[in-house]
């Protein structure tokens, strides 16, 4: 059962004869915990909250690419079109020597357009052709390679897919052919497609799909995928479109190139010799900071989840996302990390699903889950609250409790009903404001929102100075939009609300006939104004230019105002009525706890780890991690006393490029002869204990396995310093 | 010259440095408060207004990047004691900086200064100098160094490191005339007095800081001609950049190994050594482990769940999960794999995985083969759990692309669980956002403070005792196999070698003057048969060959001469 050996570095172990059948995920999930039965309820909640989160994902990435793989199909279905339907003109004689290619530009994260293609790739399958090969560039170094890949899936795809069929059909192709290396050209390809296609012209090659099957074409078009353009080396690619711009007559390809950059990455790949024999179409995918902000909505502005991030935790992720990889998927998995998190940390979180279900777990709590309610710091606050009567009852009577708890979940639910649709009517007025005094995305008004109360802070008051500066017509597009949300959302308050602003809008619509009468009166103060301006004019003079401007604004200030200026001023002030009465931070509401997850550290160092870091303060500051008084030092400096490796470190740290392996045992040896206790000046130069030496020698070779020195021939019992810092 | 300085000469008879005098000289000059000082003052200077600039700078950009990702001392707090010194820890300002330049001796003062740490009363002075005792330059450092306030622990670490970088300043001069008199001389008892001098003088120099009005003092001193007139107000880091790298020239003393009066240690003997001394901290190294050991189950869930975990921090975390592979793994199929084993390869994982968890006879042309195949079956039979513990999935056999690429095609499959450790500081380099996105990791830091004993037990990582027995062992009995002719022959490159191991550029004995000596003593008679000689030689890596640069053939010997000598004398005695 050993796990070391000289000689092996490779061990495998398998259960003999199943004696121990290996536990499921719920059990890990309970163990440790003292109540499993609540254990294993919120892993179940756990997981179905999270599948219907994935569920979600899902359905918002569908949706998303919807568009750009629609486009693509058209286009592919044309392209295919016009190869069977050949018209004998010039021009489309011309436009058949190439071959259709599109460009698909999907941003920088690659990891993330795995789902994009994958989807393209069944789409295509399911209505199109069967005949789709996608190759990627680390597997094709050079041209053999590619064209051995291409061929191998066309030909393999359709052996795996149809293999009885195929057995019959083309018995010559079959099992062995992946394998065949010996035709592979695209000649072989054009034979091979020849039988295919004529073999079964009208039978679908894909079983299950025999209802599409009548929306292949009679030839389906080849589609290549290129998955990542810009890591193909050009040559291969060059030699590849070359050759197969010569079968483009017998073969119907289609190109796809996936593009992580820029579409000039054609351009500067493929010399004009080449990409002239692409018919090249441009499909933009969305770019993956919308694509956020979708999930965003669709997961965490609505009531439909009940779990929620704390400010902090979005502030964690949206970083990575945004200082790390753009990478929607690694923002899912953090999504995934904190439920899985939150569920196994917060045993409240039995209370974290859907309102009725909540409700009867508040009712099945038992004694120490209510006493755990009654630590909840919010459910402190409320108490404190109370008046003593009902103080006392919430902190003997457990059955009090309950019911409380209840009451507070249904209100729990009410505020998010109603805070959703209140951030978004913020959010729309203040998206148009100049330089987005509360943050051009809602992800950023939603962390305001979350982390205070949003009326308090200065942008606010600079964002309402804003909008009371709004001209009628986008005040009204605005107010609209807000009046859209508001009724759509389910809150009864709300749609009241909704109602208001509707009034205000008609009134606003009604002012432009209240407006021409206004003109009439607005008129003669216009006059006088357009005779100031002129003298004005006349005089240059720029003292006299000064005090024309100051009176001007005497004047304006003290100008009446108008109809419309009153009713903007009265909807900012309603706007503001019902931030304040719906924006509250949710940390001002009982039991938020239960549903928030906010250990922002947790995350951060699962997913964003440094571990070069520790290592250094492991080594720089070793009371970091023990907690020994021999240890702790103020200073930085450590002690003599501190690890061998610590001291080994520190030592080598004063050094330069090369480090001299004598010097440095005599220092250690220093170091180590006054931590025993004895006279460090008793060592004469050359007489090293034996096991100090030891020591030492281990030291060192351990500071080289972290990488912090390597042995060097440039002078002898030298090593050389690898990194610089961690003073 | 200034009076002072003269006078210094005169105290200090014995100063080996001019560096080091010159120091000095300021030092007194500033107490005295009389004329202005040249060079050194400007280094002083120079460090006081850099710090500055540079500090902000760092922890300005680095407090941005750190609000957004939210990580602020908060953060820390959350996860309230328990050794998570994760955002106590050193920031990247300090621990990713460009060399700096560093005298030769710096580490002797660094040990003996540890050595006066608290709690030790131990005076590393020879009797006749009797104020350098302990107690009044721990008061000196005590004030020297800074509180340092827990929540901002980096911006402060950055400060209280202002002492060493101000010696290291000062030092810049010393290190010039050092390297004109070209390396330092290996006269110990001369390097102690060098050593007390200098603890004097930065004592002297320490009070000297303390008792200057230290900013307005410095602006004023600026203000005056300096000796080498830099532009502008930043010559901070890019010059100390430059400064460091100057020279290629190495300044560390020629002390050589040999001059240890204790022998080498081998393996054995360093094994044996070790091994009954407990370490220091027992107790608390092992409560830090229980720690980690409360993650085990969660581990668990969260391979279940599809996610990969990878343990990082210092310490060798081979132990731990071993225990964890024991207290969880044994009902399941598992594989360990010991990444830093010298020879493990991927072709060696992928077989084990191929013969003996799927129990397949058979053979791959290509390791890419074998992966679609494991791929393909695991696929298949989602019921077959596997587990695969790596310890050091960054060691250097496993750092190839292929192989790191292979892996997370295997970690990215649902049923293959993959636990995987690291230890070396560059390791995440490994990755590519392509790869990470395959293994899916969840990090944990588990720093657990025991000696890498096994990961560095192999030969070529022990860099001190590199005895070279395997080596030497291996050449013997490879040539004891031989017919005499060929020892002869061996001989001969061996003797070659050593004569010329002096010579620096030496890259070899070409084949013609190999073929002309071998001839002269009779060993072979004609070009083939040395060819085929030689052939045999290199099959068993004892020789490698080399195109020089005019197309002829050379020939070395890749041992090194203190192994090679070790062998012509075993040679010679029997």
């Amino acid at each position: 059962m050993a796990t070391s050996s000289v000689s092996k570095g490779c061990f495998v172990f398998k259960p003999t004869a199943k004696k121990k059948r290996i536990s499921g995920a719920e059990d890990f999930f309970v163990d440790g915990s003292e109540d499993v039965e609540n254990g294993k309820l919120r892993f179940r909640l756990c997981q179905s909250t999270w599948d219907e989160m994935k569920e979600e994902i899902e359905q918002v990435q569908e949706d998303l690419n919807k568009k750009m793989l629609d486009g693509l199909l058209e286009f592919v279905k044309k392209s295919a079109a016009s190869f069977w339907c050949r018209d004998d003109d010039w021009m489309s004689r011309m436009r058949a020597s190439e071959i259709p290619t599109a460009a698909l530009v999907l941003g920088v994260n690659m990891p993330d357009h795995t789902i994009t293609f994958e989807s393209m790739t069944e789409l295509l399958h399911d209505s199109l052709t069967p005949f789709v090969a996608s190759v990627q560039a680390k597997e094709c170094t050079a041209m053999k390679q590619l064209m051995q890949k291409v061929l191998q899936r066309l030909m393999g795809t359709n052996v795996m897919v149809d293999e009885d069929e195929a057995e019959a059909d083309l018995g010559f192709h079959t099992r062995d052919c992946p394998q065949k290396r010996v035709n592979c050209s695209l000649s072989a390809l054009c034979d091979w497609y020849q039988s295919a296609t004529k073999k079964s012209p009208v039978k679908s090659p894909r079983k299950r799909l025999s209802s599409s099957q009548s929306e292949f074409l009679q030839s389906p078009p080849v589609v290549v995928i290129f998955r990542d353009l810009e890591a193909f080396s050009p040559q291969v690619l060059q030699d590849f479109i070359l050759v197969c711009s010569q079968y483009v007559h017998q073969l119907p390809l289609v190109f796809i190139f996936g593009i992580a950059t820029s579409p000039s990455t054609i351009q500067r790949m493929l010399p004009h010799s080449v990409s002239s024999l692409l018919c090249i179409e441009l499909f933009q995918s969305l770019s993956c900071t919308q694509h956020l902000a979708t999930i965003i909505d669709k997961l965490f502005l609505t009531s439909k989840f009940h779990f929620k991030f704390s400010a902090k935790v979005l502030q964690v992720l949206v970083g990575i996302f945004l200082y790390h990889d753009f990478s929607v998927c690694n923002f899912i998995k953090g999504l995934q990390l904190s439920l899985l998190e939150h569920f196994h940390s917060q045993p409240l979180s039995v209370l974290c699903c859907h309102k009725q279900e909540a409700l009867v777990h508040a009712q099945q709590l038992n004694d120490r889950d209510v006493e755990r309610i009654q630590q909840l710091p919010s459910f402190m606050r409320y108490v404190e609250e109370q008046v003593p009567e009902e103080q006392v009852q919430l902190l003997t009577s457990s059955e009090h409790v309950k019911g409380v708890c209840q009451k507070l979940l249904k209100s729990l639910h009410k505020y998010h009903k109603n805070f959703y649709p209140a951030l978004r009517c913020l959010h729309v007025l203040t998206s148009i404001l100049p330089k987005y005094p509360l943050g051009k995305q809602i992800r950023e008004l939603y962390v305001l929102c979350l982390e205070k109360k949003v009326w308090e802070t200065q942008e606010y008051d600079s964002a309402m100075q804003l909008i009371r500066m709004l001209a009628k017509d986008e005040l009204v597009t605005c107010l609209q939009k807000c009046v859209e949300i508001l009724t759509f959302c389910k809150s009864k308050k709300l749609k009241k609300v909704g109602q208001q602003l509707q009034d205000i809008t008609a009134t606003c619509e009604k002012l432009d006939k209240l407006s021409d009468e206004g003109n009439l009166v607005d008129g003669e103060e216009g006059d006088r104004e357009n005779d100031s301006s002129g003298k004005g004019l006349q005089k240059t003079d720029l003292f006299h230019l000064q005090k024309t401007l100051l009176e001007m604004k005497e004047c304006r200030r003290t100008r009446r105002k108008t109809p419309y200026e009153i009713l903007r001023n009265a909807v900012v002030d309603y706007i503001d009525n019902l931030v304040k009465t719906h924006l509250y931070p949710p940390e001002s509401q009982p039991l938020y706890e239960v549903w928030y997850y906010s250990s922002s550290g947790t995350v951060r160092r699962h997913l964003n780890a440094t571990p070069r870091t520790s290592i250094q303060t492991a080594l720089s500051h070793p009371y970091c991690y023990l907690q020994n008084e021999a240890l702790k030092n103020d200073s930085g400096i450590i002690s003599s006393a501190a690890p061998d490796i610590c001291i080994i470190y520190k030592l080598h740290l004063e050094c330069g490029r090369l480090i001299n392996l004598y010097d440095w045992l005599e220092a250690y040896a220093t170091v180590a002869t006054a931590a025993e206790g004895k006279d460090p000046s008793a060592i004469e130069g050359g007489k090293v204990d034996e096991l100090k030496h030891a020591r030492f020698i281990r030291a060192v070779s351990e500071l080289e396995f972290l990488g912090f020195v390597k042995s060097t021939k440039q002078k002898t019992d030298h090593v050389a310093r690898l990194t610089w810092g961690g003073c | 010259m200034s009076p002072a300085k003269r006078a210094a000469e005169v105290s200090g008879l014995y100063v080996r440095f001019v560096g080091d005098a010159e120091v000095l000289e300021h030092i007194v000059e500033r107490r005295e408060g009389a004329k202005v000082p040249k060079g050194s003052v400007q280094k002083l200077l120079a460090l006081k207004e850099d710090q500055g600039p540079q500090e902000c700078e760092g922890s300005v950009g680095e407090q941005d990047y750190l609000d957004a990702l939210g990580t602020g001392a908060t953060a820390g707090e959350e996860d309230g004691g328990g050794g998570g010194g994760g955002s106590s820890g050193p920031g990247g300002s300090a621990v990713f900086t460009f060399q700096t330049a560093k005298r030769s001796h710096k580490m002797a003062q660094m040990a003996s200064e540890m050595a006066r740490a608290p709690g030790r009363t131990v005076t590393f002075c020879s009797p006749g100098s009797p104020e350098a005792a302990g107690s009044p330059s721990r008061g000196s450092r005590g004030a020297a160094g800074e509180t340092r306030t827990p929540p901002k622990g980096r911006k402060v670490r950055f400060v209280s490191s202002t002492p060493h970088r101000l010696r290291k300043r000062l030092a810049a001069p010393n290190l010039r005339s050092e390297s004109d008199s070209d390396l330092s001389p290996s006269h110990s008892e001369d390097e102690e007095d060098d050593d007390e001098e200098e603890r004097e003088e930065k004592e002297e120099l320490r009070e000297a800081e303390l008792t200057t009005p230290s900013k307005v003092a410095a602006a004023a001193l600026y203000r005056t001609p300096a000796k080498k007139p830099k532009k502008g107000l930043e010559p901070s880091l890019v010059e100390e950049y430059f400064t460091a790298h100057a020279s290629s020239k190495v300044t560390t003393s020629d002390r050589t190994l040999q001059k240890l009066q204790t022998p080498k240690l081998d393996q054995e003997t360093l094994a044996r050594l070790l091994d009954g001394k407990p370490s220091s901290y027992a107790d608390e190294i092992n409560q830090l482990n229980k720690e980690h050991e409360k993650f085990f189950s969660k581990w668990m869930l969260q391979l279940q769940l599809g996610f990969n975990v990878l343990l990082y921090g210092l310490g060798s975390k081979k132990p731990l999960l071993e225990r964890f592979r024991t207290s969880r793994l044994l009902g399941v199929t598992h594989l360990v794999v010991n990444g830093f084993f010298p020879s493990i390869t991927l072709k060696s994982i992928l077989n084990s995985i191929t013969v003996e968890v799927l129990e397949h006879q058979g053979s791959f042309r290509s390791p890419v083969e074998q992966m679609d195949f494991i791929m393909k079956s695991l696929r298949q039979d989602p019921s077959l759990q596997v587990y695969l513990v790596i310890h050091n999935i960054d060691g250097p056999m496993l750092r190839s692309e292929k192989t790191q690429q292979a892996l997370g095609q295997l970690a990215s499959l649902t049923n293959v669980h993959v636990l995987a450790s690291i230890d070396h500081i560059n390791a995440p380099l490994v990755w590519d956002q392509a790869k990470l996105s395959l293994f899916n990791w969840l990090w944990y830091e588990t720093t657990t403070y025991l000696p890498y004993a096994e990961e560095t037990s192999y030969e070529n990582s022990l860099l001190v005792q590199q005895s070279g027995a395997l080596a030497l062992s291996s050449l013997t009995h490879v040539l004891r196999s031989l017919t005499p002719n060929a020892r002869g022959i061996f001989r001969l490159l061996a003797e070659f070698q050593l004569e010329s191991r002096d010579n620096p550029s030496y890259s070899g004995l070409s084949f013609q003057e190999f073929y002309q000596r071998c001839r002269e003593a009779f060993l072979v008679n004609s070009d083939v048969t040395l060819r085929t000689q030689l052939t045999e030689f290199r099959d068993h890596k004892l020789i490698r060959t080399k195109k020089g640069a005019d197309s002829v053939e050379y020939l070395l010997i890749p041992v090194d001469p203190a192994t090679l000598t070790d062998f012509l004398e075993k040679e010679d005695a029997q």
